[in-house]
């Protein structure tokens, strides 16, 4: 039945920190696959024909960082492969496998131990063309900062808009207890903060945090059996715009507007502003969280939107009501998982003091971060 | 595995493989590409996804390569991923295409593999001391070629096989890679040469060792509907196999790989070949060194445990005999661009099973052909078998 052919059946996170001196990555992801194991009721040494991680080498600290994935998955001996993208990638693969045949119930892992990672900087500065885009001595986020100028100068959104978003994120997280980055900010302490990019400034940009997530999907049949409540997989796509930061449609996140056209067209979304019950989107940096709204169709205006307060836990259409990555931290390639982790308590209705009224479908959006211009949109329904 | 929708490979692309090339690896991307799109007769236009591989972003030292190879490979503008497996991803690159088609989320979906391992200096050999584990390994200052002689001492020991069976394999690629127009060291040596070679971790010898290099491949799949339009006679993705082993290499025994046998049975149970020794016509098994090819035909069970060098000698494995392998060369010939390398045996697939391999084209009419990969720490295997009806 289209719309119902791959469900989340387990879900596990390890904590979520801005640091996790007492457990390595490996040690992490353990915890949230015993977790997403036992949630899902499945035999691991039998029920899982294929295991996906989703890492990056520089972020890993090792190279070929697919060597050190299975053992903590007790994935020795078994399918297992590495993406090198976002965690919400990872479910397109895993969404792929089961449509494909290659196995019923597939597992999806996605990690950052960013507080491990002492040049985050120069990783980041490494990601730009060596010879047209790496500018040494320039914050590696100088991108970021023309794209904010850019996009404010064509949405019309405001940077006090801005600091709306993470004034709301901030609030959001204070109310979910796996958030390490709640706090009760006013526009003037964002608009206050240092400047790291002009018009970017520190309050803008989320924080590291540490953590690990895993989940179980399973086919129509199995997941029936396996969850009492699956969350489908009812749409997924990815898109990558250009690589090259001169050929960039700064503002304008051709990536999610893509993937979001493909994804909504397979969940049969026609009105995304009426379909969904909240929405988890990309906010890696405060303006990303507007720029994604408007690209995937959730607002015309979304500073407006924002500001207006449509967006907060009791409005028209929460956006971020988990705080987003600057209430909960920035995760590397985990990010798109653990805001589908988020997504998947608020569709149980587990989501704690965060709960929504009403939780039934949503939409969840990623972006790989700077240089680049690649992204994934899933579309998640009780 | 349950196979749900048929898929075609409709064409293939290959750069030179040389040592160190001019072109920037977008560049090289964008010409494998290119020729695996005109090869199909069809443009960038008709493709829905784009997947690439490549092998540690240390050569480049660009951080997220697949991102800063997407335009080059065709992905402008296009479902784009990156699978990363070790060595192995040459062969897992047109496998995660395979999937992409199979699920019915593409029709057409081109898979390219990359690899410029010049870049780095003095010498590629330096992106590999960040493969080992950053606890237990690295402070000994271990390289991939003592590794590598480990296993190979292990498997002589296991099966009381000399070193000189071993070189068979040397020269009969580097002689297979004369007819490969890409190839980077293809050769007429002996199997004196090989043995007289300096050694460089002993058993293993120069001549034992593929060349670290540059180069680019591309293979283009499709759905069944799509290549019906193409051509009469497509050739089909009969199977895929992958299998990962635990990263702690030092705590199994090296003589067999259990991964391989694993990943093959894979692929074997999706193909229906119950008995791959007689069922298999032709195979590109991987070959960096020359006794891995003998330890890959063991592992994917074209031969039994340990007799593998026996079939090397009775010249069964030679382009004229009843089980060729790698009649392309294979990476000892044709070069070692790693992601690129495992692809290359794919194309060969592809060119054998058309009938347009030229010279290097097997004696034997050939139906079923196999390419393997193998990479991580010792322990990753990909599978890929083709077939024409």
């Amino acid at each position: 039945m289209p719309g119902r052919d791959v469900a989340i059946v387990g879900i596990g996170a390890s904590k979520f920190d801005s640091t996790t001196i007492a457990q390595s990555y490996k040690e992490l992801t353990f915890d949230a696959a015993r977790k997403a194991y036992a949630d899902s009721g499945i035999d691991v040494r039998d029920d899982v024909g294929s295991f996906i991680c989703c890492a990056e080498d520089f972020w890993e600290g090792n190279s070929i960082s697919d060597e050190y994935a299975p053992d903590q998955l007790g994935a020795k001996l078994r399918p297992l492969f590495t993406v090198s993208g976002d965690g919400l990638l990872g479910l397109a693969h895993a969404y792929m496998h089961i449509m494909a045949g290659v196995s019923d119930i597939v597992v999806v892992e996605a990690h950052s131990k960013l507080s491990d990672v002492e040049s985050k900087d120069l990783v980041e500065e490494l990601g730009y063309d060596p010879t047209f885009a790496r500018i040494p001595g320039v914050d590696s986020k100088y991108l970021a900062g023309l794209e904010m100028r850019r996009y404010l100068e064509e949405s019309g959104s405001s940077i006090e808009d801005c600091a709306a978003v993470v004034v709301k994120n901030s609030a959001n997280a204070l109310k979910n207890p796996l958030a390490s980055y709640g706090g009760e900010l006013s526009l003037e302490d964002v608009l206050e903060s240092e400047e790291i990019a002009s018009p970017l400034k520190k309050l803008d940009v989320s924080r590291p945090s540490d953590g690990s997530v895993v989940m179980v999907l399973a086919s129509a049949t199995r997941a029936k059996r396996l969850a009492d409540t699956p969350i489908w997989i009812s749409g997924i796509s990815w898109f990558s715009d250009t690589p090259n930061v001169e050929e960039m449609d700064l503002g304008q996140a051709v990536y999610a507007l893509n993937s979001s056209k493909k994804a909504f067209q397979m969940a049969r979304i026609t009105k995304p502003t009426e379909q969904f019950d909240f929405a988890e989107v990309d906010d890696t940096y405060s303006f990303k969280e507007l720029e994604h709204i408007e690209a995937i169709g959730l607002a015309k205006r979304a500073g407006k939107f924002v500001s207006s307060g449509k967006a907060d836990l009791d409005g028209v259409l929460p956006v971020n009501p988990s705080g987003g990555s600057i209430g909960m931290g920035y995760f590397v390639e985990a990010s798109g998982l653990v805001r589908a982790y988020e997504s998947v308590l608020q569709l149980r209705g587990d989501a704690g003091p965060s709960q929504l009224a009403k939780a039934s479908k949503c939409v969840v959006q990623s972006w790989r971060g700077i240089p680049t211009q690649s992204g994934v949109t899933a579309v998640l329904q009780k | 595995m349950a196979e749900k929708r048929k898929v075609c490979v409709i064409g293939a692309g290959l750069t030179l493989f040389r040592r160190r090339l001019l072109e920037t690896g977008k560049e090289l991307s964008f010409e494998a590409a290119r020729m695996a799109l005109d090869s199909a007769g069809i443009s960038r236009k008709e493709v829905d996804s784009v997947v690439l591989g490549s092998a540690p972003d240390a050569f480049d030292g660009v951080h997220m390569k697949g991102e800063y190879l997407s335009d080059g490979a065709g992905a402008y503008r296009r479902q784009y991923s990156r699978v990363f497996v070790g060595g192995a991803t040459g062969v897992f690159t047109p496998v995660s295409a395979w999937w992409h088609v199979a699920s019915g989320l593409s029709d057409v979906c081109l898979a390219v593999a990359e690899e410029k391992m010049s870049p780095l200096q003095p010498h590629p050999q330096y992106a590999f001391w960040s493969i080992f584990d950053h606890d237990y390994e690295r402070p000994l200052g271990t390289t991939l070629l003592w590794i590598f002689a480990l296993e190979m001492r292990r498997y002589m020991h296991a099966h009381g096989i000399k070193e000189e069976e071993i070189a068979q394999v040397a020269v009969k690629n580097k002689k297979n890679a004369l007819d490969h127009p890409c190839a980077q060291l293809a050769a007429n040596i002996t199997v004196e040469d090989v043995m007289k070679s300096e050694p460089m971790v002993w058993p293993v010898k120069r001549l034992d060792v593929s060349p670290p290099s540059d180069g680019a491949a591309a293979v283009i799949l499709c759905s069944e509907e799509f290549a019906k339009k193409m051509t009469k006679d497509p050739v089909y993705v009969a199977g895929c196999g992958w299998n990962i082993d635990s990263m702690y290499w030092t705590d199994r025994d090296l003589y067999y790989p259990q991964y391989l046998e694993n990943a093959g049975n894979m692929a074997y149970k999706m193909a229906g070949i119950k008995n791959p020794r007689t069922e298999i016509d032709f195979a590109e098994v991987y070959d960096p060194f020359d006794y891995k090819e003998l330890h890959h035909m063991e592992g994917l069970q074209l031969a039994k445990k340990g007799e593998a060098p026996k079939m090397t000698t009775a010249g069964i494995t030679q382009r004229s005999g009843e089980l060729p392998i790698n009649p392309s060369g294979g990476l000892l010939g044709v070069g070692n661009p790693i992601a690129a390398a495992g692809m290359m045996k794919v194309c060969e697939l592809y060119f054998q099973l058309t009938n347009q391999a030229g010279r290097r084209q097997v004696k034997k009419e050939v139906h079923t052909g196999l390419a393997q990969a193998w990479g991580d720490l010792m322990q990753y295997s990909s599978v890929f078998i083709m077939k024409r009806r």
